[in-house]
């Protein structure tokens, strides 16, 4: 894989508080990566040192080959989009997009060709001479985009750039960044905090937290095989169900259940033993007529019902551990009832108890 | 035929009434109106008198408009007013303030305006520690630095003439308009001096091209304070000059309080009424851009 953007031993400092600790990560060209955690985690940081906004502590960033540690934000061959557009007032849309151009003293011709193509591509054509006053938050952002674009730049930076729309529009705008994306092929790092963004976007998602990158993984492998309780308990929506308990042999010991173990796989390949925690996504538990199929069943009363219309959310305890399951939007179910489920450990993680890293 | 709908309802619909006479209403207003009275009043009685003849002032109804009304005073005023040893009125003074005003708002807003871009912006080492010793020279009193200024601008050369009377209002000015500036700076969304940056603007051109057309209100808010500050500036204007060109407030203080023959009251309140008349045209013309500053912070892209 070709490498785009190589940070090698970054540290950053704001005085006394470390907000990137000795952080390494390579991006290739062409991929989409996603920088995710919630605030405070060192994501936003992490994407202002690639673009040369903030002065490194210590090591090294490259883009394309080439050391640019030291070198100005327009030197380094990126576009950035910011959460809050950030479109120079006082300018219509043209001087928008042809401000960094004209810094960069491009012929004219030219400037006009690529505020053409890019206003084709994000179709803003129709935009062109109005102020950024006068457009709506989707507009703006992808005038925003095409502020990125226009500078025919191999990175894109996002730094949260759907936070402020409503939600419809950010469902749209993500599918257009996606489609943004396949058609140019240019690597793309978006920082978010928003993991369902992340999951449809990322071709490789990293978790951040506490300035240090937490997993670096493809986005069904962090669903899937998440490496530590906070990942776990971070991806997925509602959350991973923690069962607090004891391994012992094939079984896992919580309360007076035992769970077997059967069709788990160790990250180290062997059965370890011991103080563990257990997850188990809500959407992973069986209910209704498959129950049967499951190697472990057991039957709780419902406490609480959310509807969403496309699925429900069923809250219940198990073994006196708060627990969710994810059930059918059509599935008839009222609270108090009983209600008999099939846990299968073949797609839950286990998490030692101390480290908290996965077993 | 009956309005149906509001035959089925009963009890309070509608907008609330509201009685006209409310007790509030009268302590609001009546509040008010002393208020303007007391501000008003004096006004009234220095440009009712300013329109009297000495013979009319005489008969000491103040309050009375003039029988007779005459622009007498306020020509002699402006033109023949004794000052001392000198009886052009106040048009020498007037000018020389000018002179004064313009070089100094321009020079102190352009050099506060870029102090406070980049505090605000370009986080240099030690920027704190300047912004902290800039602060703290508004509070120093006046009067202690007179003396030094005076050594100072005579080493240099330039004690005594209008050059250094403007050195001395921009030196002045500095605190305040730097605090201002960067107030102001630092409340423009940081987002766009990051995009600017990215897009290859340097220092000059982040300042000219994307900080300067956002900000009007502050430049305007600064403005009224420079234009005021410095036309109604006495002490300095005093101090750091020669008599031909002392500013417009020393010219008249000169008349008001010159002792011998009559005191001419008319001519002394035309007089202070045409000194006073720049400041207030200011204030006129950019009162709305000056609220929209002092309520900065309030510009969004």
């Amino acid at each position: 894989m070709n490498k785009s953007v190589e940070i090698k031993n970054l540290d950053l400092e704001f005085g006394a508080v470390k907000v990137l600790q000795n952080l390494n990560l390579d991006i290739g060209k062409g991929e989409f990566l996603v920088l995710l955690g919630s605030s405070g985690c060192g994501k936003s940081t992490l994407l202002n040192c690639i673009a040369g906004l903030l002065d490194v502590t210590a090591g090294q960033i490259h883009i394309n080959d080439k050391n640019v540690t030291w070198a100005e934000p327009s030197e380094r061959g990126i576009g950035m989009v910011f959460q809050s557009y950030a479109l120079y007032p006082q300018m219509n849309v043209e001087g928008n997009l042809s401000f960094g151009l004209k810094n960069a003293k491009l012929p004219k011709d030219e400037i006009a060709k690529r505020i053409k193509r890019a206003s084709e591509i994000l179709q803003i054509e129709p935009l062109l001479k109005r102020k950024p006053a006068a457009l709506s938050g989707g507009q703006r952002q992808r005038v925003a985009i095409g502020r990125a674009l226009v500078r025919d730049v191999d990175v894109f930076l996002f730094d949260e750039p759907l936070s402020n729309l409503d939600a419809k529009l950010r469902a749209d705008l993500r599918v257009e960044i996606k489609r943004l994306h396949q058609n140019l092929g240019n690597t793309m790092v978006y920082v978010t905090h928003d993991q369902i963004e992340a999951m449809t976007l990322a071709d490789r998602i990293a978790i951040m937290r506490g300035g240090q990158i937490m997993q670096l993984d493809s986005p069904e492998e962090i669903y899937g095989r998440p490496v530590n309780k906070y990942v776990a308990g971070f991806i997925g929506s509602p959350s991973m169900n923690f069962l607090e308990g004891r391994i012992e042999g094939d079984v896992f010991l919580v309360g007076d259940l035992a769970i077997p173990l059967a069709g788990y796989e160790f990250a180290s390949g062997n059965a370890v033993s011991g103080e563990a925690s257990l997850g188990i996504r809500p959407e992973h538990v069986v209910t209704g007529e498959l129950v049967g199929n499951a190697p472990f069943q057991i039957d709780i009363d419902v406490s609480l019902i959310e509807p969403t219309g496309s699925d429900t959310l069923v809250d219940c305890e198990v073994a006196g551990h708060p627990f969710r399951v994810r059930m059918d939007g059509q599935a008839k179910i009222k609270v108090g009832e009983r209600l008999r489920l099939g846990l299968d450990l073949s797609k839950a993680s286990l998490f030692d108890k101390t480290s908290e890293l996965r077993l | 035929m009956v309005d149906i709908t509001s035959s089925q309802l009963s009890g309070p619909q509608g907008p609330k009434p509201r009685k006209a006479l409310s007790r509030r209403n009268i302590l609001l207003y009546g509040t008010l109106f002393v208020v303007t009275v007391y501000y008003a009043l004096p006004l009234y009685v220095m440009i009712v008198t300013s329109l009297k003849g000495m013979p009319e002032i005489r008969l000491g109804n103040i309050f009375s408009p003039p029988v007779e009304v005459t622009f007498e005073p306020w020509v002699k005023a402006w033109a023949q007013a004794c000052t001392g040893l000198t009886c052009d009125g106040l048009s020498t003074g007037f000018w020389n303030s000018v002179r004064i005003t313009i070089p100094s708002v321009i020079l102190s807003i352009v050099i506060a305006s870029v102090n406070g871009y980049a505090l605000a912006n370009w986080k240099f080492k030690g920027a704190d520690a300047f912004f902290t010793i800039l602060i703290f020279g508004a509070f120093i009193p006046y009067q202690v630095m007179l003396y030094p200024i005076v050594i100072m601008l005579r080493e240099i050369g330039l004690y005594g003439s209008l050059t250094g009377l403007v050195i001395v209002h921009t030196i002045f000015g500095m605190p305040i308009l730097t605090l201002l500036f960067r107030n102001y700076f630092t409340s423009l969304p940081e987002e766009l001096f990051k995009a600017a940056r990215v897009d290859g603007a340097g220092f000059w051109g982040i300042y000219f091209r994307i900080m300067v057309p956002m900000s009007l209100p502050i430049f305007t808010v600064a403005m009224i304070l420079q234009v005021t500050g410095i036309w109604n500036d006495f002490l300095f204007g005093v101090v750091y000059t020669r008599p031909e060109s002392y500013p417009m407030t020393v010219s008249l203080n000169n008349i008001v309080n010159s002792t011998q023959g009559v005191k001419e009251y008319n001519v002394n309140m035309a007089a202070t009424i045409i000194t006073g008349l720049v400041p207030l045209t200011i204030y006129f013309v950019s009162g709305k851009l000056f609220v929209r500053g002092i309520a900065a912070g309030a510009v969004k892209g």
